[in-house]
Parts: C-alpha cells; sequence; structure tokens
C-alpha cells in the first residue's frame, strides 16, 4: 500500500512538473529585466495614483517609454532618481501637489437644499441643473478616508476631513470618490493659473471680485487667526494686496449675501489687515516658485498688469523681464496716485516682494523706440505682455484749450511735491468727473488752493468711487455737478478763467441718455490753473511698425489694443496685452486681474502652443448664487474703520485718510462672513461672539 | 428546481465561509475594501470551478478504481496547486489585462481552503459532474457575497468611533461572528 501511494503521488507530481514545465516553455512572456528593477524601486503601495493598474504595469510603462521616471506619486525625488539612474535619464523637476478640503462646516441653509428626500448638496445639483462641485459641500461620508492608501486623510468629531500635508502623496483617489468635491487635489501651478468657472462653487463676492479672490477662504483663515495663510489665499490672486487693500472701490462689497440679512461684511477692510499685517510684521512672507522652466517672457510696463503677469509667470516657474519707460517700477502706483491714498513707500515694499522673487526690470527702457518685438523676439523672449497703461488725457478741445497752465491731470499729480509744492492762494479748476479728477481736487486742496471742478453728470452718475467723491467736497471743494466747460479765458496765452454752462437731462428725474446744455446758463469763474482730467486713454501710436502701419488690431469701443477677452491674446499671436491698455481706464484690481489672465494664456502658449479653453468660464455673477432671502442667526454690527480728521487732512498732505484696524476687530468681522457657497451659506455664523454684549440674535434684535 | 436548491444551499445556507468556516484566513485578509473583495471573490469562484472540473474525474477515474481514496486530500493539493500555477501562465500569456487585475489573487488561492474544502465536499455527497460543478460555482458565490458583505461593513468601520483596542481585525472578527449568526437563520430553509 505504502508503495503503491508514493508510486501514484509520485507519478502525479511527475505530471503536473510536465505540465508546468512544458507551458512555461510554451507561455513563457518575455520580459524586460529592467521591469523588475523598475518595480522594485517602487514602494509598492499599488494606489493607482500614477494612472497606471498598479505598480508592474507602472514600471512596465516606464521601461516602454511610456512614462517618465518620476511617475510614481506615492515616491519623493530619491525613488525617481533611482529610477532614472536604471532607464539612464535625467528626472524632471515634478511639481508637488497636495489634497486639500475647504470645507468648514457649520449650520448650512439644508432647507434650501431639501429636494425629493435629498437634504445636502447634491440637492443642489437636482434643483439648479448640472453638476457643481462644491468646496464648501462636505457631507462627511468619509469615502475619502476609505480610499487613501497612505493614511494622510481622516475625518474630524464633526466628520470633516482633514489631510495631513505630509503624508499625502497626491495619488487623487479622494478627490476621484469625493460625491461633491469638498476634496481636491492641488498645486501651485493649477492653483495660481486656474479662472473660475460656473461649475465651480463660487460665493458671490468671489464672482464679482474681477481677480476672483476667493474671499470665504482667507476670510475664514483670518477668523482662525491663521494671518499667513490669509495672505497666502489672496497672493494666490492678488500680487498686490496692500495696493488693492488701499485703492479698490470693492464691488465684491456690494453683492456680499450678508447684506440681505443686514449689512455686508467689510471685506475690503479685512483685505487691507491682512496685507498690512505682513508689512507691519516687517519680514516678507515666503512664497515658493517652481524651478526655472527656462522660458523668457518680455513685459512692456511695470504698473499692476505687468507686475501682475510678472509674479504669476515667475512662481510658475518661467522668466518674465520687465522693460519700463520711466525710470521706477510700479507705474501709476508709483507717483501718480496721491501719498494719501497710496503712501509710496507701501508701494516700494510690495513691488519689492515681486521683484524678490526673480523678477528682472530694465527702467529707462521704451517701446517703440528703444526695443520693439522684433528685438526682443531675437533675443530669445518667446512672448510678450503689452501693459502700457493708459497715460494720455485727450485735450480740451475748446476755445484756448492750449493756453498756458491748462495741465493734463498726470502731469499735475506727478508735478505734487515738487513744481506744486504749495497753491496757497491759487485757484484750480479740475474738469472732469473720473478718480483722476477727485484725486486732483483733493491734492490741490491740500495743497492750499482754492478748488472747483465742472463735472458734467450729477453725482450718482460719476466714474469716481462715491467716498472720493465726498472726500473731495469734504475738504471744501466747489463741485459743480451738472456743467461744462465752454471755453478757456486766457490772458496773453495764460489761463485766467473758464466759461461753463449748465447741463441738464431729458427727464431729470431718471438722469438717462446725455446731458444737454441748458440756454443761457453760461458764467465763467477766475482760475489760475485748468487741469483736464476727463478721461485717460492708450497711447496707440507707438504700437506702429516703422512703416506706420499698426502692430495690432485695435479695440474700438476702448481705443485700446483688441485681446481675446479668455487669453489676453491679441491679433499678434505671441503678443498678448491688458489692463488700461486694453480696457482704458479703469481700476486697479482689473489690471492684476487681467495679468494673471494673460499669465494664463502665456504659460499655456509658451509650454503647449495652445491655450486651452476654459470649458465654463464665469463671466457674470450667476443669477442663483443671489438668493431672495436668508435666515441668518446672529446679527454683529458692521465694523468702523478710523479716519484721520477733515482738519488734519487740510493741512498734512502724506498722511492716509482711513487707518487700520486692530487685530480682534479684524477678527471679529471676519466671523459675520457666512462663508457662502453658490447656494448655501451658514446660518451660525458669528456664533463665537454669542456672548458680547452687541451682538443679538435676530429674532431679538 | 432541484439546481436552483443546490444554488440557495450552497450560497446561503451552508455558506462555506460564515456556516462552514472555511477560507476564514483570506476572509479576513482581504476584506478591508470592497473593490478588493470583488476581485478576491471572481478569482475564487474561477478557481473552485476550475478546480472541481479536475478533481472530479480524478477522484472518479483514478481514487476510486485503484482503491487509493485515501490519498485523496495530497492528492487534490498538488492538483489545486498545479493548476492554479498553470492558471496563472496562461492568463499572463493570453489575457494579460485579467493577470493584471488579478494580480497577487491568484497565488493566495493555492493556499485557500474553501478550494480544497469544495473539492472534497463534492465528493463526500457524491453529486454528479454537473451538479458537483453547480455546487462549487454556488459555493463561490457564497465567499464573494460574504466578502462583499464584510468588506462593506469594515469601510464603514474604519470611520466610524471604535474603541481603539477593537480597531482592525478584533471588530472585523466580531462582525464576522454576528454575520454567522444571521446567515444561521437560513438554517431549514432547504437541505
Ligand atoms: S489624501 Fe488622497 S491624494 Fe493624498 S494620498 Fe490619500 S488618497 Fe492620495
Ligand atoms: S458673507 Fe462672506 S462669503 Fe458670503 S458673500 Fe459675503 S464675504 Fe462672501
Amino acid at each position: 500500500m505504502v508503495t503503491s501511494s508514493i508510486l501514484v503521488l509520485f507519478l502525479l507530481g511527475f505530471i503536473a512538473a510536465g505540465i508546468l514545465a512544458a507551458a512555461s516553455k510554451i507561455l513563457h512572456v518575455e520580459e524586460d529585466p529592467r521591469i523588475a528593477l523598475v518595480e522594485n524601486c517602487f514602494p509598492g503601495a499599488n494606489c493607482g495614483g500614477c494612472g497606471f493598474p498598479g505598480c508592474s504595469a507602472a514600471a512596465a510603462a516606464v521601461v516602454k517609454g511610456q512614462a517618465a521616471p518620476e511617475v510614481c506619486v506615492a515616491g519623493g525625488a530619491d525613488i525617481a532618481t533611482n529610477i532614472a539612474a536604471i532607464m539612464g535619464t535625467e528626472v524632471a523637476f515634478k511639481e508637488p501637489k497636495v489634497a486639500a478640503n475647504i470645507c468648514t462646516g457649520g449650520s448650512r441653509a439644508n432647507l434650501l437644499f431639501d429636494y425629493e428626500g435629498v437634504e445636502d448638496c447634491r440637492a443642489e445639483a437636482l434643483l439648479y441643473g448640472g453638476e457643481k462641485s462644491c468646496g464648501l459641500g462636505c457631507i462627511g461620508l468619509g469615502s475619502c478616508v476609505k480610499v487613501c492608501g497612505f493614511d494622510a486623510i481622516r475625518l474630524t468629531d464633526d466628520g470633516l476631513p482633514i489631510v495631513d500635508m505630509n503624508a499625502c502623496r497626491s495619488c487623487g483617489k479622494c478627490a476621484e470618490v469625493c460625491p461633491t468635491g469638498a476634496v481636491r487635489i492641488s498645486g501651485m501651478t493649477m492653483d495660481l493659473l486656474h479662472l473660475n468657472e460656473i461649475d465651480d462653487c463660487l460665493a458671490p463676492c468671489m464672482q464679482k471680485c474681477p481677480a476672483q479672490i476667493d474671499v470665504r477662504t482667507y476670510i475664514n483663515q483670518m477668523k482662525k487667526g491663521d494671518m499667513r495663510g490669509a495672505l497666502l489665499t489672496m497672493k494666490e490672486r492678488n500680487p498686490l494686496p496692500l495696493a488693492v487693500g488701499r485703492l479698490c472701490p470693492a464691488p465684491c462689497e456690494t453683492i456680499c449675501r450678508r447684506n440681505i440679512a443686514d449689512e455686508g461684511v467689510a471685506i475690503h477692510t479685512l483685505h487691507r489687515f491682512v496685507a498690512d499685517w505682513e508689512m507691519n510684521s516687517g519680514s516678507r512672507l515666503s512664497l515658493t516658485c517652481n524651478p526655472l522652466s527656462g522660458h523668457k517672457v518680455a513685459i512692456i510696463g511695470s504698473g499692476p498688469a505687468g507686475l501682475s503677469c510678472a509674479y504669476f509667470l515667475r512662481r510658475v516657474g518661467h522668466q518674465p523681464v520687465i522693460f519700463e519707460k520711466r525710470d521706477v517700477a510700479g507705474g501709476m502706483m508709483k507717483g501718480i496716485i496721491p501719498e494719501y491714498r497710496l503712501p509710496e513707500k507701501v508701494v516700494d515694499w510690495e513691488i519689492q516682494s515681486i521683484f524678490d522673487l526673480g523678477v528682472e526690470v530694465r527702467t529707462g527702457v521704451e517701446f517703440g523706440k528703444d526695443i520693439t518685438v522684433k528685438q526682443l523676439e531675437d533675443e530669445g523672449f518667446e512672448a510678450i505682455f503689452m501693459a502700457t497703461g493708459a497715460w494720455k488725457v485727450p485735450a480740451l478741445g475748446i476755445e484756448n484749450g492750449d493756453s498756458e497752465n491748462v495741465l493734463d491731470a498726470i502731469s499735475f499729480l506727478a508735478g505734487v511735491g515738487k513744481e506744486f509744492s504749495d497753491l496757497k492762494g491759487k485757484k484750480i479748476v479740475v474738469i472732469g468727473d473720473t478718480n483722476t479728477a477727485m484725486d486732483v481736487v483733493r491734492s490741490a486742496s491740500r495743497l492750499g488752493a482754492e478748488t472747483a471742478a465742472i463735472i458734467p453728470c450729477i453725482q450718482r452718475k460719476m466714474s469716481a468711487n462715491k467716498k472720493e467723491v465726498e472726500r473731495a467736497a469734504e475738504l471744501g471743494s466747489d463741485l459743480k455737478f451738472l456743467t461744462e466747460p465752454v471755453r478757456v479765458i486766457a490772458e496773453n496765452g495764460k489761463v485766467s478763467g473758464v466759461e461753463y454752462r449748465e447741463l441738464q437731462y431729458d427727464d431729470p428725474k431718471k438722469a438717462t441718455g446725455k446731458p444737454k446744455p441748458v440756454e443761457g446758463s453760461e458764467q465763467s469763474m477766475d482760475a489760475d490753473y485748468i487741469i483736464v482730467a476727463s478721461d485717460r486713454v492708450a497711447d496707440t501710436d507707438v504700437f506702429r511698425t516703422e512703416s506706420g502701419e499698426q502692430l495690432f488690431e485695435l479695440d474700438k469701443k476702448t481705443g485700446g489694443i483688441k485681446t481675446d477677452p479668455m487669453t489676453m491674446q491679441t491679433s499678434v499671436p505671441n503678443v498678448f496685452a491688458g489692463g488700461e491698455v486694453h480696457t482704458g481706464r479703469s481700476i486697479l484690481i482689473q489690471a492684476v486681474a487681467d495679468g494673471r489672465c494673460a499669465a494664463r494664456g502665456i504659460h499655456y502658449f509658451v509650454t503647449k502652443g495652445e491655450i486651452p479653453e476654459i470649458s465654463n468660464p464665469q463671466l457674470r455673477v450667476i443669477p442663483e448664487s443671489i438668493l431672495k432671502n436668508m435666515e441668518v442667526i446672529y446679527t454683529i454690527p458692521r465694523i468702523k474703520v478710523p479716519e484721520i480728521s477733515v482738519e488734519e487732512r487740510k493741512s498734512t498732505f502724506k498722511e492716509e485718510v482711513t487707518g487700520s484696524i486692530v487685530y480682534d476687530e479684524a477678527r471679529k468681522e471676519s466671523s459675520r462672513c457666512l462663508r457662502c457657497g453658490l447656494t448655501c451659506y451658514d446660518s451660525e455664523a458669528g456664533a463665537e461672539y454669542a456672548a458680547d454684549s452687541d451682538v443679538h440674535k435676530f429674532n431679538e434684535a | 428546481m432541484e439546481y436552483f436548491l443546490l444554488f440557495i444551499s450552497a450560497t446561503f445556507i451552508n455558506n462555506i465561509v460564515l456556516v462552514q468556516y472555511l477560507g476564514a484566513c483570506p476572509f479576513m485578509g482581504t476584506s478591508k475594501s470592497t473593490d478588493v473583495a470583488i476581485g478576491m471573490g471572481s478569482a475564487v469562484i474561477f478557481v473552485i470551478l476550475m478546480a472541481t472540473a479536475f478533481t472530479w474525474p480524478l477522484q472518479h477515474y483514478v481514487l476510486d478504481p485503484y482503491g487509493i481514496g485515501y490519498l485523496q486530500t495530497i492528492v487534490f493539493i498538488l492538483v489545486i496547486a498545479s493548476l492554479v500555477q498553470f492558471v496563472e501562465m496562461f492568463l499572463k500569456k493570453a489575457i494579460p489585462p485579467l493577470y493584471k487585475s488579478l494580480g497577487l489573487f491568484l497565488p493566495l488561492i493555492t493556499t485557500n481552503c474553501a478550494v480544497l474544502g469544495v473539492a472534497i465536499m463534492v465528493q463526500r455527497s457524491e453529486y454528479s459532474f454537473v451538479k458537483s460543478l453547480v455546487f462549487a460555482f454556488s459555493s463561490g458565490v457564497g465567499f464573494l457575497v460574504a466578502l462583499v458583505i464584510i468588506s462593506s461593513i469594515r469601510e464603514r468601520l474604519d470611520i466610524a468611533p471604535v474603541p481603539s483596542v477593537f480597531r482592525g481585525v478584533p471588530i472585523a472578527l466580531i462582525m464576522a461572528g454576528i454575520m454567522s449568526l444571521a446567515f444561521f437563520a437560513f438554517k431549514g430553509m432547504a437541505a
């Protein structure tokens, strides 16, 4: 029995071995030995983050040349170097990316989402159609935790995911499974170059801000006391927070959703607070830049648009060189915008932070004279960004309009403190309704002049900010609304006065259309200077070839260079344009936004050759984000910003009118923000201040 | 009807893992995530079918006629191990995508007692060849069902506030016990 057993087993084993041996011969698969070597380098997480079904598939792809040595998302630089050594190639720079969740929870407007039994953000999609990925929409399912192969994500007690930045390998699994899009993978280039799309979850303020600043996120970071984080969030979209924090007319505040409940959040004040926090701390926040990609970009003009474009390009790894006609950088921010609105030392500090990133500036170089598009191309610049601004004030075009002492607003403002350091006893008449006109009025009044302004519309219709007009009036200036100049009165070619007449709308109540002159209303007044500030336009004469043809197609509406609105590309493919040279007279933050938009275009242009279209760009405020009514539990009074007295303003020139607020106030104001999503908001915002005497529950207020 | 009852019986009433307690180690080892569980379950169904298809004739035409039935266990192990090796080679050559997606599971099955268990059980129950195959397939499905259920529970447990001493395998074993009790409720429904 033993013998037969042994025999049977031996025979069976022998047959099996024979079959397997034969099979291994027949079924043998030739494999490159390097595949095993490469596979050995991987940490073996089999996470699939690389886009291949597993580590062995990834190794095969590397050997076949379908993937680069840095393919593994779980491995660091060492692993990539080892693989590169096996393959005999070099490791390319790979930008680190991490997962992040921006949902802060809170009791959100649940009822709004109650749709056919779905009581969370997914109802939003059902209600409003189309898919919305919402960074504020975490519903605490924890799917992200389950799929993370690196234990990098966990849920807090209130069910919100937190990512461990050090453990995250950006495999992207979490973002893939998140049903609401609350977790997403992002890297610097992506963050810096993303333009808002309709399917992003956008708070109203973020939609209205020309630069698309993520207001709710930085305000929330401020609330938590994370000023550094808040500044970084801001700098993702605005490299000039100090200047913008002082000059922006804050269109975002007009649409802040809290307006529906009580008063909107003082977004602009908080913006300035964060920016000042950095400057006052004396040290600069260090910003990361990608290593140089080798692509050179020329930027013409060092105003806000040029600086902004240079900043974004440098951070994503390119090498921008700014060419500036004047001998100082900063455009209108430097020497034109009056000191009491934007002090020069603030501008210097701010501009320096951009130069520190490695942006080169060549001053005293004029486009069209010292350099041309051709020369720049020959020098190796792959793209050119035109940001020369709008410095030309159209001439007055009336009798004696070119007399001595009829000046344009820009020359006047540039001369403040130099040629014009004392204007006591002088009479100055300003013509125009622009912010620049108000700057002239306020500067001249501060220098002791008696000022008057001829404004061709009513106050509500002025293009200057409401605040600016009020401030000009506070200084005792005579603002003559609904008037226009008829002729300049000159003696021996020098201004001595101005004749003007009244205007009236066809329908004075509605004040629509263009006002018409009122017969027989001519009057005159004395003037030592007449300052023209009716408009500012781009000087397009410099954009001509030697034979005198226009280099670029011009925009009939603005008089500036015509560009594609999303890519900022001009009619010459490698030349981009933005800022006032494209839009005409506009606000600072618009120029910053244009710079960023152009940087996106240029980045794709120099790296890929074509600029991907944005599938669903957000171009106007999305209607469903404006809720009709809201239930907010707590009211907190809006912060009051300190201002220096009118008397003080008359005597000093340097002082800034608005002061800054203090840390605790800033945090309390931040707690008023409802951290809105597209259709949701945190109705409990401000609960942490419930005990304060000025905070009430709405139904008790 | 007979086959249907056999299917119900093998899948639910005599579930291979939860009632027969076979294949408990892969049951614990590969039930952390549903994706993996489905992969493992499908691989097991495939190998159980193959193994039964090979061992049944071996039993009937070799072991039984020559009176060496006592060698059953060792012979079956040998056959299953070789079979799995062969299948692995074959898949690698013929269907590489399937081979890649099965990956780790194929070698794991070599040591899976559920496969051997089913091969032996069909002999004990003296099923015909076709019945044996139906039984094997149903047992595999039973394994897959149990694995998917527990992996779903474990995914939820991962983020549930479980006391730290119970985290991981201990709580999984407790869950398996409870599931087992639940499956016992099927007893008496059919054979
Ligand atoms: S957190 Fe997400 S992206 Fe980061 S390692 Fe985990 S699964 Fe991958
Ligand atoms: S409440 Fe906050 S998030 Fe909402 S619109 Fe106002 S500032 Fe933006």
